[in-house]
């Protein structure tokens, strides 16, 4: 299973000025190297390949971006990647200037010379997609009509990708003027029976969370992306981070039923995408697709076949027993859900305590009702989770210490749980807390090992409230993901 | 007749005199009159903010959504990009419109999405009992301006013409058959309409003497001209004592930001293919 963890040491560095060989060139492996422009880089480094791509570039009289053509030409001939391979991917990926970057990507690729033999793959490549692009097509496949969203690092890349694929799906995406318009927007696109879901970071998040604690109240449908990244405020904006779960779960004043899921990877973030569309017009509620800077941008592949299937699941539909109740009190807690317009149905929505009809009320009877009703719904949505699998176990089923994480923090993990022998237990759904599959995958545990990218290890917090006890907290708050041999590190001396 | 008992079983709780009750009636008037002209009251929805202005909600027999304070516009355009066959009607306050939504006011002139704002413009909260809003006069003594405000009102109509609103009218709540006509013209418009209403608040800023003193309608005026638009919406600057003139003070044709979102909507199985053809090219 592909992974796709950090880590500390490189092969190949691919070196344009002096810049990158002095912050990086500590970082080369045992028999790695440094492809770099000679007339850039001063020194000269032994074992390097220096290319005069300055030069070759005055020669062909080509412009100074096809620098980087050149140095990939180079690099494909230092690791065999064949020149017909490279010739079809710049073709593929670089539509204008495709001769001259050609020229100097052959010319780079000639200068070289063969230092690692990378083995053809023989079958059928994976797609590779980034976390963003796995949720957006996600979304598509559990039916999207509508996305909205205000740019933000990280989540900008699902904007521009839906902004990108609108025509293809028939979607509806929208830049308003600020996160407030993006999920109050939303709200009115769902009312009217648009399935929505909207993106943006902790800061955007800020804005939107009155938006969020109406569609509590109104039981409106709608899917939220959050791509965290570090803060407090503007932080590190390009940066990683696990800092926005206690946030998201607690945003929006008042009390009200919300879903949130924190997929590890692309795979898991195109399936559970879908599942957080489905789960919100099942229930009617707001439905969280917690992300962060390292899943959003970086890149994965895997097998599509693999993904479980998905559809639009619709929601609860109207009997056609007249009077229509918008906010009709049912056993389960969920009210049928009629589209505006309809013959013979008037359709309120209502931010303000409302009887079932959806017309304004004080009364105490009245309140505590719809109150019960958000508990009901709250339980079926618990209950809903065994329908899933909520909590993923990985590495050695029988180790006694375990690593718990979250989020991005799962191909690290398992990585790192293999060289070590232990189990991973991973939540993908935080809430509602997936109490009893998490006990279930502690049973025998000696040690639990808790890995977030926070300071206060928010989900740790949560698991040893809910009574899954955490032996030990792994912490990283510098804004970068952790790697393979830092977690290693770490982790013996916590198991020491 | 309308086909439905349009007045909800709700109890109002407007105060006697307020000026809510014939901005409803009138509206309630422009849905008969327009169901009767072959609009099913089922298409209409109204979207409203918090304040007294967004009781309205609860007093219509009409589709509704009850938003948040100043949220109106979002809301609205949300609705009718989701289905542009809708008539979606907000009810806004100054407070809601002026203040706490000012930003989506703007931007839905500018998009000149094709949804209807009223705005009831009296000229003080309310609801939270008597502090100055943006169309307060200079001087206003509310409760959070004990010795009067120190700044001066917004005019607006100039506001909304220099944003690019395609429809923009003023009218007053003690002019119902005026205020109707205005409406149903508002509704009936084919982009962002706006009317700014002069609303009497019989609580805590009653002006309706001076109103009625000063207030003309625009005659022999040609709202197709913008320069003269703006030079009757500066006629009065909602703060010194002047002649108000009411009317629509500008019309234009445009294209309307929902009419961009006609997309043709694809099946499950057309979705899944171009998904495969998508990872296709990623691989």
């Amino acid at each position: 299973m592909p992974k796709s963890p950090r880590i500390e040491n490189v092969d190949v560095i691919l070196a344009l000025n002096q810049d990158t060989v002095n912050l990086h060139k500590n970082k080369v492996r045992q028999g790695g190297t440094i492809i770099y422009d000679s007339n850039y880089v001063k020194e000269v480094i032994t074992n390097g390949i220096g290319i005069p791509l300055l030069t070759i570039l005055k020669e062909e009289n080509a412009p100074p971006i096809t620098r980087n053509s050149g140095i990939v030409g180079a690099f494909s001939k230092a690791v065999g990647i064949e020149w017909n391979v490279l010739e079809r991917v710049i073709a593929r990926d670089i539509p204008r200037g495709t001769e001259v970057n050609l020229k100097i990507a052959k010319r780079g690729f000639d200068a070289a010379k063969p230092m690692i033999k990378l083995d053809p793959l023989n079958k059928q490549g994976f797609p590779f997609l980034t976390g963003n692009e796995a949720i957006a097509l996600g979304l598509i496949r559990g039916g999207l009509a509508t996305y909205i969203a205000y740019p933000m690092t990280p989540s900008s890349s699902i904007l521009h990708f839906m902004a990108e694929v609108a025509t293809q799906f028939g979607l509806k995406v929208i830049h308003p003027e600020n996160e407030i318009a993006v999920m109050l927007m939303a709200l009115g696109c769902a009312a009217a029976g648009d399935r929505v879901a909207v993106g943006t970071s902790g800061g955007g998040f800020c804005l939107m969370t009155e938006g969020l604690s109406l569609a509590g109240m109104a039981e409106v449908p709608v899917v939220i992306i959050i791509g965290q990244r570090t803060g407090p405020s503007t932080g590190l904006p390009t940066y990683t981070g696990q800092t926005e779960f206690d946030f998201v779960r607690h945003a929006g004043q008042g009390e009200f039923p919300r879903f949130i899921v924190a997929p590890g990877d692309a795979e898991e973030a195109l399936y559970w995408a879908g599942v957080a569309l489905n789960i919100a017009w099942k229930f009617q509620i707001p439905a969280f697709v917690l992300t962060d800077k390292t899943l959003s941008e970086g890149g994965f592949s895997f097998d599509y076949n693999l993904v479980n299937e998905i559809k639009d699941e619709g929601f609860v539909s109207w009997d056609r027993n007249l009077p229509y109740n918008r906010y009709q009190l049912t056993e389960d807690g969920v009210s049928p859900f009629a589209v505006i317009p309809d013959e013979e149905a008037i359709i309120k929505f209502n931010s303000y305590y409302h009887d079932e009809c959806g017309i304004s009320t004080e009364e105490a009877k009245t309140v505590a009702a719809m109150q019960e009703k958000f508990i009901r719904k709250g339980a079926l949505l618990e209950k809903e989770l065994a329908n899933y699998n909520p909590v993923n176990v990985f590495g050695d089923e029988h180790s006694r210490d375990a690593i718990f994480c979250w989020g991005s923090n799962k191909g690290v993990c398992i990585e790192v749980g293999d060289l070590l022998g232990l189990k991973v237990i991973q939540p993908v759904v935080l809430w509602p807390f997936p109490t009893d599959q998490c006990k279930k995958a502690f049973l025998g545990g000696r040690r639990i090992i808790c890995v977030e990218n926070n300071v206060n290890s928010q989900v740790a917090t949560l698991a040893i409230q809910l009574g899954c006890p955490i032996d030990k907290n792994i912490n990283k708050y510098d804004g970068r993901p952790f790697t393979v041999e830092e977690l290693e590190q770490r982790l013996k001396e916590v198991l020491r | 007749m309308s086909s439905r008992q349009l007045i909800t079983d709700a109890q109002n709780t407007w105060c006697p005199g307020c000026g809510n009750f014939s901005i409803q009636h009138a509206l309630k008037d422009v849905f008969t009159e327009l169901e009767a002209d072959g609009i099913s009251l089922s298409k209409f929805v109204l979207v409203t903010g918090i304040g007294c202005h967004a009781k309205i909600a609860d007093y219509f027999n009409i589709n509704s959504f009850y938003a948040i304070h100043g949220r109106t516009i979002p809301v609205a355009t949300g609705i009718k990009i989701a289905n542009p066959n809708l008539k979606v009607i907000c009810c806004t306050g100054d407070g809601d419109a002026y203040a706490e939504g000012l930003d989506h006011l703007i931007f839905g002139a500018k998009r000149n999405i094709d949804i209807t704002v009223i705005v009831h413009n009296n000229r003080v909260y309310g609801l939270t009992t008597g502090q100055y809003t943006p169309t307060s006069p200079m001087g206003f003594k509310g409760r959070s301006t004990p010795a009067g405000t120190q700044e001066y009102p917004l005019n607006p109509l100039e506001m909304m013409l220099s944003s690019g609103a395609s429809f923009v009218a003023r009218a007053y709540s003690r002019n119902m058959p005026f205020l109707k006509k205005i409406m149903k013209e508002a509704i009936l418009h084919k982009g962002f309409s706006f009317i700014d209403i002069l609303q009497i608040c019989a609580t805590y800023f009653d002006v309706h003497d001076i109103y009625d003193r000063y207030v003309y309608e625009l005659e022999d005026y040609d709202r197709n001209l913008y320069w003269e638009a703006l030079k009757r919406a500066r006629e009065w600057d909602y703060n010194s004592v002047s002649r108000i003139p009411l009317g629509i003070f500008f019309q234009k044709r445009d294209m309307t930001f929902d009419g961009h979102f006609l997309q043709k909507k694809i099946s499950h199985i057309e979705r899944l293919e171009r998904i495969k053809e998508i990872l296709e090219e990623h691989s």
